[in-house]
């Protein structure tokens, strides 16, 4: 019989912690098989966050850190410039990369560190058990906006590809979906496609990757996926941001 | 190798390739900034990698993802820049990666100022950041000692895979003096060992990581620490004696550029056959109790002097356990005290030992010089 499916050899065979529902599991899949498929477990480091995905070095099947919250993207480039010929990804949430790391990640774009980082954004800090984060979508009720975020207390959500695309340096900054099997898909392939330019020492790439959290978002898993397609997506537009195809190899590789 | 005439900032960046680290990360802060300075110029001549990061918080998460990779890796700073980088030391002592750490230390608290202190030495030897941890610190009192301790403080980062931190007050980042280095060109590269990530290709994948959430797995990562800081401290002590050859009446405990403005006083009072010894520690951490006690135990009497407000004090205290009196004079904010108010705090103890001391200064202990509190602010 021919085998048309196997597990990624980028995963380990440990069940994962997150809960029902949640889309972490299928964005490890999807970062696991684009770096099998592009030949570099190897060679590849990967750097886990502090919040829901703080175990992902238990499940990503290649060497791995665990840093300190928000500090990804500085160990990253450590690792890289140290080692650049290292596969070098953070994998973080929108409580480490937004909040409490919004400096790390802005400045690690801007100096062009040849990373690719997987930023899941799911509007509310997830292991801490559900409070207001950077992205909390206006209105949205957390344990710390117990009557919905309100805008003219704490600002609007931030949108992190949209910041960053705005910087000439980086490389590749795109923004993608988990709420249903196509956008998935289209997740994978731009997941790969950043992957792919770290290969080719690309700078800085980045792909957002929108995801539910039914847990907090006390909703089931299917409504969860309605949510996020009418709450966060109007605000949250997908789509490539910035790639290296719109400027010069000279302007992009910024004189690397 | 002949001398070179160098200033302290930068000899440290030298002696830190010359020990075969080619990779820093830093960030720009007063009275550290020739260190990076240096090395921004120097590292591209020998391969090496140069990074200003955004922050001290940055620079030291920089150096984490560096020595987790197995490279050789250093990161300087001051007393502030220290402060925002306890984090990222925790986790690196958790990690058990070896780094090497310079602060040149500025007056404190808060902004305070730009000149020379020692008020970081309990930070520096009793912790900073989160946790069961410990540093292995060492205190230059020369630019020559700075050069020789920042190529041990990478020995022993190795040996020990720990991270060893060089505290020097500004003085020794700013002044030049003739320095010469141990080796030429870059030394050997780090062994990468079985701990480091460099790809897992055939091998089992490795993890570095400090999150142990079995209380169990905890404690035992927290006594398997703590067994390698008593290794340290059983095997790595080094101190000074000065002018102890001969009996002598007081005993002055001091670090770094303290200890040596106490030299010039202490010379200077044994022409007048007044016997002061002095007992310098080189590791603050681990920190040499046992011979600080035989020195003490020699002394009528000790005098602590420091830059800052009684820190090393409380070591020598517990050295002491009560043996003896001790005085203590301190200055901060950058007041640093001249070989002349060295001595005069000296004499004083010196008049309280009961029966008194031998030999004699001819003008009583009130003509040179001013107590530091007197002094005008600048």
């Amino acid at each position: 019989m021919k085998k048309i499916f196997a597990h990624t050899t980028c995963l380990t065979s440990k069940p994962t912690h997150y809960c029902p529902g949640c889309t972490h599991g299928v964005i490890h899949r999807i970062v696991g098989e684009a770096i099998e498929e592009l030949g570099v477990r190897e060679r590849t480091v990967g750097i886990a966050p502090v919040g829901c995905a703080v175990l992902a070095y238990e499940y990503f099947n290649f060497d791995m850190f665990e840093a300190s919250h928000g500090r990804a993207p500085a160990m990253a480039t450590g690792a890289k410039r140290s080692r650049p010929e290292l596969i070098v990804f953070t994998y973080q949430g929108d409580g480490d990369l937004a909040s409490i790391g919004m400096g790390e990640i802005v400045h690690a774009a801007n100096r062009g560190e040849k990373i690719t980082v997987i930023f899941v954004n799911n509007a509310v800090y997830g292991m801490t058990g559900g409070q207001m984060a950077p992205t909390t979508m206006p209105g949205q009720y957390t344990t710390t906006s117990p009557n919905g975020r309100n805008p003219a207390e704490v600002g609007y959500p931030t949108r992190m590809a949209e910041i960053l695309s705005t910087l000439t340096t980086p490389a590749f900054v795109a923004r993608a979906s988990t709420h249903s099997p196509k956008e998935i898909i289209r997740t994978k392939e731009l997941i790969k496609r950043a992957f792919r330019y770290q290969i080719e020492d690309r700078c800085f790439t980045f792909v957002e990757v929108l995801s539910i959290c039914p847990t907090n978002w006390g909703l089931s898993p299917r409504e969860s996926e309605k949510w996020l397609e009418k709450e966060m997506l109007p605000y949250y537009t997908l789509g490539v941001k910035k790639s290296p195809e719109d400027f010069s190899e000279e302007w992009i590789d910024g004189g690397h | 190798m002949a001398k070179k005439l160098m200033k302290g900032n930068e000899a440290i960046g030298e002696a830190a390739i010359r020990a075969g680290c080619v990779h820093f990360f830093g960030y720009p802060i007063t009275p550290q900034s020739e260190v990076p300075e240096y090395l921004a110029r120097r590292l591209p001549e020998v391969g090496g990698k140069y990074v200003q990061a955004e922050s001290e918080v940055a620079a030291s998460n920089m150096i984490y993802g560096s020595a987790g990779v197995g490279i050789r890796v250093l990161t300087t700073s001051s007393s502030p820049g220290i402060s925002l980088m306890t984090e990222a030391i925790s986790y690196i002592a958790a990690c058990e990666l070896p780094v090497v750490l310079v602060n040149i230390m500025r007056s404190g608290p808060g902004l305070g100022g730009i000149l020379p202190a020692q008020g970081d030495y309990l930070q520096a030897t009793k912790g900073g950041g989160h946790g069961d941890y410990q540093l292995v610190v060492l205190a230059p009192s020369s630019v020559q000692e700075a050069v020789d301790l920042v190529i041990l403080a990478f020995q022993l980062a190795e040996k020990y895979l720990t991270p060893v931190m060089v505290i020097g007050d500004g003085m020794i980042g700013q002044m030049m003096e003739p320095v010469e280095f141990p080796s030429e060109g870059v030394g050997p590269p780090l062994d990468p060992g079985d701990w480091a990530l460099t790809g897992c290709k055939g091998r089992e994948k490795r993890i570095i990581n400090s999150l142990y959430l079995d209380p169990v797995e905890c404690n035992n990562i927290n006594l398997k620490l703590k067994a390698k800081y008593d290794l340290i401290a059983e095997h790595e002590k080094r101190w000074e004696v000065y002018n102890t050859e001969r009996p002598y009446d007081l005993l002055v405990c001091a670090f770094g550029m303290m200890s040596r403005i106490c030299k010039t006083a202490i010379d200077d009072l044994a022409r007048d056959g007044i016997r002061v010894g002095l007992f310098r520690p080189i590791t603050v951490n681990p920190f040499p109790y046992e011979a600080l006690r035989q020195a003490i135990d020699r002394a009528k009497r000790v005098v602590v002097i420091e830059m800052n407000m009684g820190q090393m004090l409380e070591d020598v205290k517990l050295a002491c356990e009560g043996s003896k009196e001790i005085d203590f004079y301190g200055t901060a904010g950058g007041v640093v005290f001249s070989p002349d108010e060295a001595q005069e705090n000296m004499l004083v103890s010196l008049k309280k030992i009961p029966g008194g001391a031998a030999g004699k200064k001819p003008e009583a202990a009130t003509k040179k010089s001013k107590p530091a509190k007197k002094r005008k602010s600048r």
